[in-house]
Order: C-alpha cells, then structure tokens, then sequence
C-alpha cells in the first residue's frame, strides 16, 4: 500500500496554527481554573497568581493598594477574584490574563467582603464609613449601600460578613452589638433585620449548609448564634461563660471564624484570650470538650475531610502551627512552618496544605497525611492564601 | 578685665544655644535603637500593631496612627498604652515585648511618621 503524498503547503496553515498558539500560550492558554488561587502579598501591594496542581506561582498582579489584612471572594466562574484592600480598594482580578479587571475605591477602612448566592453582586464591609455596600459583579457599579447607623449619628464597623441563600447577607457590627441580617432580593432595595448579639461582635461565620451563623464575640465570653432558618426565633448565645470569670490574656490577634471551622458535627472555635480550642456539638450546640494548644488561635481551619483541624496562632506564638486529631480531640502534631505563620488554605479535597510564613518570606507546602514539606515557594511577606474552590462554596 | 571681642560672644551664645537645643531634644525622645533592633521594631509596629491599626497606620479595628491623628495627645500617655494597653478596648499592653525607652522610641517615630518595613524580594523558588 502507498501512502498518499503530503505537500508542504499543506501542513502549513497547521504550522501557522501551532505557532501563534505557542504565541498566545503564557495568555491565553486553554485551561480551567479549579486549581488556581492567590496569595497576597501583604506589604508590596501585589497578589501572586498560583497553580495548585504544580505547585508553582504563574505571575503577579501589581497596583492592588494597601494589603493588611486583605480579602479575596471569587466569581462563580472562578476566573476573577474580587481583591478587597485595607484602604477601601476593590479589585477584579482576571486569573488567567493575570490583569486587573476594574478597581475602584469604595470605602476609606475597609476589611473584606463576600459574593452574593447568583454571582451577581459584590458585597464589601467596612469599617470607615462604618457598613456595607453592593456592587454589580460584572462592572464593579455600586448598586446599593446599608450604612451600619445603630443610633442616630452613629455608625459601627462591621465585620463576618457572609453571603447565604436567598440573596441575603449576614453581618456583626462591633460597635453596636448586633447581628444584621440584609436580603437583596431587590438589589437596589435591600431590606434589614436587626438583632442583638452581645458585646464587641469581632468576626463571624456561616455554617456551611448556610443555615446558622455564629458572631464571636470579644467583649464577654461567649458566641452569639441565629438560626438563620428560624430567625424570627432571634439570637442565642452558646459557649456563655467558657472563660469560667478568669480574666483573659492580652489579644495580640484577633481571631478569624469562617465555615472551615466545621468538621462533621462540631465546630472548632478559637477561645478569646485563652490557649484553647473549643469544640461545640452543631446539633445541641453545647460544647462538648476543649483542645489545650499551643497559644492563642487565629485561624481554626478543618482539613475538608474533617479528620484534622490545623491551628495557627497570634503573636508571640506565631511560628507554631497545631494538628488536632478530630477522632481523639486532641493535639497530635507541632509543626514550626517558619516565621509568622499568617494563613493556611488547604487545596480543594486536602491532600496538601498551603502556610504563609510572613517573615520567613515562604509559602510552605505541607502533606497533611505525613507532615512533610512537600515544596516552598518564595514570596515576599505573603499573608492570605485564597484559592478558587472558594467560589462554590457558601460563606466564602 | 580682659574684654571678649564681639565675635567671640556671639559664637558663645550660638554655642550655648545648640547645647541647649541639644539638651531639650535629648529630654523629649528616647535613645535610638541598635540597627537590628530598630529593624525589629519596625516590623513589629508596621507587622503586629499593623493588624489592627493598619500597616500603614489609617486605623482598623484600632484607631489611625498618623501623626495627624496623634496631635494634642501627650507623648507620656501613649507610652502608657503601648506598654499596658487600654482596658475596656481590645489594645493589649505590649510591656513583654519592649522596654520603656523602645515604646518611647516607638511613639517619637510615629508622631513624625513612620519609617517603612524593609522588605526582601524574591520570587518563585
């Protein structure tokens, strides 16, 4: 059998081809996004685009403004994260192209913000001037604004925002002692129900089937609950008391709570001022044990299987992390990931876990199964660790 | 007696005007930090008090840091704070971690602005 004869000229539109995409590839390469995420880099203005499956960061994104303590939500695409800034900067950032999208200055003091059930609205809080405000998630248009005015002329710092279903967002507002409860149904008409929490409300979290959010609360002891599908029922406290009337150490850090607090059936919460975790029964919601650790929590984050549950600290124990085992409810492993341990993300379905060590300037990769450094990545003061699985989840 | 010659006066005068000068600053603010602990100072102020007061000092869930925002407070009551903290308020003292002169020094640098952190770059590994 004779093959049949090729001409050159042939091959040539698919040579032509082959070229311009080689071209195009560091742009506009063909791929999906569910193994991208972003690190802030915390003093430089600047984000890290980063590639979870090689370990590897793509490129940097510059110009994002002041980064203390800076927020990331994603489109439902999870293309775009939506960067909010210290100073009130909200910026779209494309991951693929690796450029900003749209910025705008919506606040002047501002600590991060969420992303509506549909996509559609972009929601930031702040805490100067003291509220929140919606934006259109394509253009970044302000669509609506809930100033957090709990008395007349006075207007507190919100802080735990969370999205949850039915377009509404939940907050806490420091200042006032209140949950705030904000449905979007009409974008431009929000409406807000309002419930007392207790004193100086410092972050909170929704559970992550959406149903109860928890507001921690650093003026007393303990954790202000709504059941956000019985909220006519108002607010609970649970944990009351869990200081047992000590008084508390100094907070070098508040903590953060967030639904990665969850694990199974309990929730691990950072205690105020004390070197424990507590551990609360999501059913009954009592607690039902308490972890000793290392120092004082800041993030108290599950592995996504919920087996362990990784502990970072304030200052000065932030070099150390903790790994509570789930199933004896106790600390099995102290790890020293670097210098100012900042933030831990872990990747999608947890088989590797992400540390920033802040003056260590590195990123740790870890293996959760066995604790080994899988691969470090140099980054310059790098905080929060963001990645795109965010997108689909509710409360993030 | 011997009579001084009018320039000599006056760079008595001048001489006794700079020592006084000399004198009034070195009353006002605390001796200067090694270099190493002066970078270590800065980034705990910029780092640490920066997670609540914002790195770059415009308030947070603590209050802006700007030497506009300082003035018409006394030196001697911020001192007081950053060493043992403002009960009622989520500011902890920080007396573990410095000494009087270092706090002192610390709100002398932030009453006339902040010096910067000093940050290594590098990227990729």
């Amino acid at each position: 059998m004779r093959f049949p004869a090729i001409s050159v000229a042939s091959f040539l539109p698919a040579i032509l081809g082959a070229l311009i995409l080689a071209g195009c590839a560091h742009q506009g390469e063909l791929r999906g996004t569910a193994d991208l995420g972003v690190v802030i880099e915390r003093a430089s203005g600047k984000v890290a685009v980063v590639n979870t499956s090689s370990r590897s960061v793509l490129g940097e994104v510059d110009g994002l403004g002041d980064l203390s303590h800076a927020h990331v939500t994603y489109s439902r695409d999870g293309r775009y994260a939506f960067v909010f800034g210290r100073d009130g900067g909200l910026t779209k950032v494309d991951l693929l192209t690796r450029k900003i999208t749209r910025r705008v200055i919506q606040a002047g003091n501002s600590i991060g913000g969420s992303i509506s059930q549909d996509g559609r609205l972009v929601v930031a809080q702040n805490y100067e001037p003291g509220g929140i405000k919606a934006f259109d998630a394509e253009t970044l248009e302000l669509v609506s604004e809930i100033p957090a005015e709990y008395a007349p002329g006075k207007f507190s710092r919100v802080v735990g925002l969370a999205d949850v279903p039915g377009k509404k967002f939940v907050y806490a507002l420091f200042d006032a002692g209140e949950i705030w409860v904000s449905d979007f149904s009409n974008p431009r008409k929000p409406s807000t129900v309002r419930y007392p929490a207790g004193k100086q409300p410092y972050d909170g979290l929704v559970t992550p089937d959406g149903r109860y959010f928890l507001a921690g609360l650093f003026g007393e002891d303990g954790v202000a609950l709504l059941d956000l599908w019985q909220a006519n029922k108002g607010v609970r406290r649970i944990l009351d008391g869990y200081g047992r009337g000590e008084e508390k150490l100094p907070v070098y850090k508040m903590p953060h709570l967030r639904g990665w607090a969850i694990a199974g059936d309990r929730a691990y919460l950072p205690a105020v001022g004390r070197h424990e975790v507590l551990v609360v029964d999501t059913r009954s919601w009592k607690e039902v044990g308490r972890i000793a650790v290392k120092g004082q929590p800041v993030f108290v984050m599950a592995r996504p299987d919920g087996r362990q549950v990784w502990v970072n600290f304030a200052f000065p124990d932030n070099g150390w992390v903790n790994v509570i085992d789930t199933l004896e409810s106790k600390v099995i492993r102290t790890l020293e990931p670097g210098k100012a341990v900042l933030h831990m993300e872990f990747t999608p379905r947890g088989e590797e876990v992400w540390l920033s060590a802040r003056d260590d300037n590195r990123v740790r990769i870890i293996d959760p199964m066995d604790f080994s450094t899988v691969k470090d990545l140099t980054l310059p003061a790098p905080s929060g660790i963001f990645f795109t699985h965010r997108a689909q989840r509710i409360g993030f | 007696m011997k009579r001084h010659s009018p320039i000599v006066i006056h760079v008595l005068v001048l001489l006794g005007v700079a020592v006084l000068a000399l004198g009034t600053a070195q009353a006002g603010e605390a001796p200067t930090p090694s270099p190493e602990r002066e970078r270590e100072l800065v980034r705990m102020v910029r780092q640490d008090c920066g997670s609540c007061h914002g790195m770059t000092f415009k308030g947070g869930l603590g209050p802006a840091l700007l030497p506009a925002d300082l003035v018409g407070k006394p030196a001697e009551s911020l001192v007081a704070v950053v060493l043992d903290g403002r009960p009622g308020t989520p500011m902890p003292g920080w007396r573990p971690f410095m000494s009087e002169d270092e706090a002192q020094w610390i709100v002398g640098r932030l009453q006339q602005g902040f010096p910067p952190v000093h940050i290594e770059s590098g990227k990729g590994s």
